[in-house]
């Protein structure tokens, strides 16, 4: 295949990748439009309860509401509201959904980034020890306190983290670390059992030379894929250690619009984490397809 | 089976069956509050103490972990029951089908699992009965824990699709239904084993989590992660050590479940 049909090949990909997100994106909002609008006490205003209006009065009212608030004229507002980057009040906090996200999107961002970035570090060295060293005892205690990291929940992290006073993201980098160790030492043990590298191993290639120029290059593709998952992963841990860590972020909103059932908050928030994973997980894929294609 | 493993279902077997006779062995129902003695060490009337409020912490933990380890079960079956439907029968049918299946997957699979809890969850009231909070918790999960198992399952039915045992069966006049039920799911029986069982420790740290943040099982109804909503205060962990119990049971059980699961290969 020349450079032509690979550039061909990858802008198709790309432009494939965005009809689906679009596409995505499109259901996720009506979803969230549909929560919204079928949500308990929606439509419920001050104005409702007010002993002043009469019986006839109040009805007259709802009558006049329910005609502009339509199925189909709601998910129009909805989407339209959306586009504009509106995403509506909400019910608990009394404060624009938006600025609530402005605020709070950079903490979890930051929280999450760092976390995972010493999570992927501290998995991917932790792997790489294991393929070099390959030794039965370091493999038993490797996969013992992996395992045992895996069966906390993330939630004892962070009241641990609480105790011990340790920041936020490395209860994420905790929380996260045992299932990227997982799925990094399968990843780049099927790499290192491939009939090349064992040639390579018979040359007498150093254990170094082999894992950066023939396994890693292998794993690569999986390996920015599992980048974009791990995102998610990290999210939804973000929850309850943010949430009982009191720190500021996207996963305390959510506990916090959960516990008041501020369902316009909660389900934009979502929305807005969903497009967020979306986006992540399709540059990882197309970032992921581009290196297998640069180096077959 | 490695000894290991033989030894992580012996204790699982144990510990179901130690939760399943746990009405016979207590001295106490998990709600009684001896008000005379709250916070109290062990004892032989109480092995592991008493709580706060005076109720007996064995009792509790007995009962939470029956709540934790009977219904995670519950839960991962319907998951598994929901996944094994759409994923054979996207698999089987293809087309369209298969391909709204697979991006109303893909658009859960991006949303991180306790956002899409939370939603739900908010949906519903706060304040209901324990009993109800218990049913909640655990419906919610095996309606919504699916999505990762659907793959999976479609991408084997796919595999089968063209074999000739359905091209023959499809060529006798056997409905898709039939096609489903007979043919497919037989083929894919261990496909389903393997994703519920992978599915019941996720539920069950999941139920740990939902329950610490105040939004799974209610008290008085004890549960794993209700048990452990105490460990916020680490003073009272400190002098009263075995309250760590519920946390220490937690990880081993999760650990033997990912002891006898089965294989990668199988999973997937």
């Amino acid at each position: 295949m020349n450079e032509t049909q690979k550039s061909a090949n990858l802008f198709r990909l790309a432009l494939r990748r965005l009809v689906i997100l679009f596409g995505l994106g499109l259901v996720g909002a009506l979803a969230s439009a549909t929560l919204v609008r079928f949500a308990p006490g929606y439509g419920v205003t001050e104005r409702d309860l007010d002993p002043r209006l009469s019986a006839n009065s109040a009805e007259a009212l709802r009558q006049k509401q329910a005609l502009n608030q339509s199925l189909p004229a709601f998910y129009f507002h909805y989407l339209s509201a959306l586009a504009r980057g509106d995403l509506g009040e909400s019910d608990s906090l009394k404060r624009p959904v938006r600025e609530l996200l402005r605020q709070r999107f950079p903490v979890t961002g930051n929280s999450v980034i760092r976390g995972l970035g010493v999570a992927w570090l501290a998995a991917a060295l932790l792997a790489s020890l294991g393929l070099v060293i390959r030794g039965w005892f370091f493999e038993a205690s490797a996969i013992a306190f992996n395992s045992f990291l895996l069966s906390l929940p993330s939630a004892v992290v962070a009241m641990l983290a609480v105790h011990l006073r340790a920041p936020v993201f490395f209860a994420i980098a905790v929380a996260v670390f045992p299932r990227l160790y997982s799925y990094i030492r399968n990843l780049l043990i099927r790499a290192y059992d491939q009939p090349h590298v064992l040639a390579a191993r018979a040359r007498g290639l150093g254990s170094g030379a082999i894992l950066l120029r023939h396994v890693v290059p292998l794993a690569a593709p999986p390996l920015l894929a599992l980048l974009g998952v791990s995102f998610a992963i990290s999210f939804g841990a973000a929850i309850p250690i943010e949430a009982l860590c009191d720190s500021p972020g996207l996963g305390q909103l959510a506990w916090h619009a959960a516990l008041s059932r501020d369902l316009p908050l909660i389900v934009n928030v979502t929305l807005i984490v969903a497009l967020v994973m979306l986006v992540a997980n399709s540059l990882a894929d197309f970032a992921g397809r581009t290196f297998a294609g640069s180096t077959s | 089976m490695t000894p290991l493993q033989k030894v992580a279902a012996s204790f699982l077997c144990a510990l179901f069956a130690l939760i399943v006779l746990a009405t016979f062995l207590l001295p106490a129902h998990y709600a009684r509050q001896f008000r005379d003695i709250p916070n109290a060490g062990p004892s032989s009337a109480h092995p592991l103490g008493t709580d706060a409020l005076g109720r007996d912490f064995l009792a509790r933990l007995l009962y939470g972990t029956r709540v934790s380890l009977l219904l995670a079960p519950a839960a991962a079956l319907l998951a598994t029951l929901i996944a094994a439907v759409l994923g054979s029968a996207a698999g089987l049918l293809g087309g369209w089908f298969e391909r709204i299946v697979l991006a109303a997957t893909d658009l859960s699979l991006a949303l991180p699992w306790l956002f899409l809890l939370l939603v739900v969850r908010a949906m519903l009231p706060l304040d209901v009965p324990p009993l109800v909070s218990v049913v909640i918790a655990f419906l919610m999960m095996g309606l919504l824990g699916w999505q990762a198992s659907v793959r999976v399952i479609c991408a084997a039915a796919r595999g089968v699709r063209d074999s000739d045992f359905l091209l023959l069966a499809r060529s006798s006049g056997c409905r898709p239904a039939r096609l489903l039920v007979r043919h497919v799911a037989p083929n894919l029986r261990p496909l389903f084993y393997a994703q519920f069982f992978i599915s019941i420790p996720l539920f069950i740290l999941t139920e740990a989590n939902l329950s610490i943040l105040g939004l799974g099982v209610m008290e008085p109804m004890p549960s794993w992660g209700n048990l452990m909503r105490g460990f916020e205060d680490f003073s009272t962990l400190s002098t009263n050590p075995w309250r760590l119990t519920p946390l220490v049971l937690l990880v081993i059980v999760v650990m033997c479940f990912h002891l006898v699961l089965p294989s990668q290969e199988v999973a997937q």
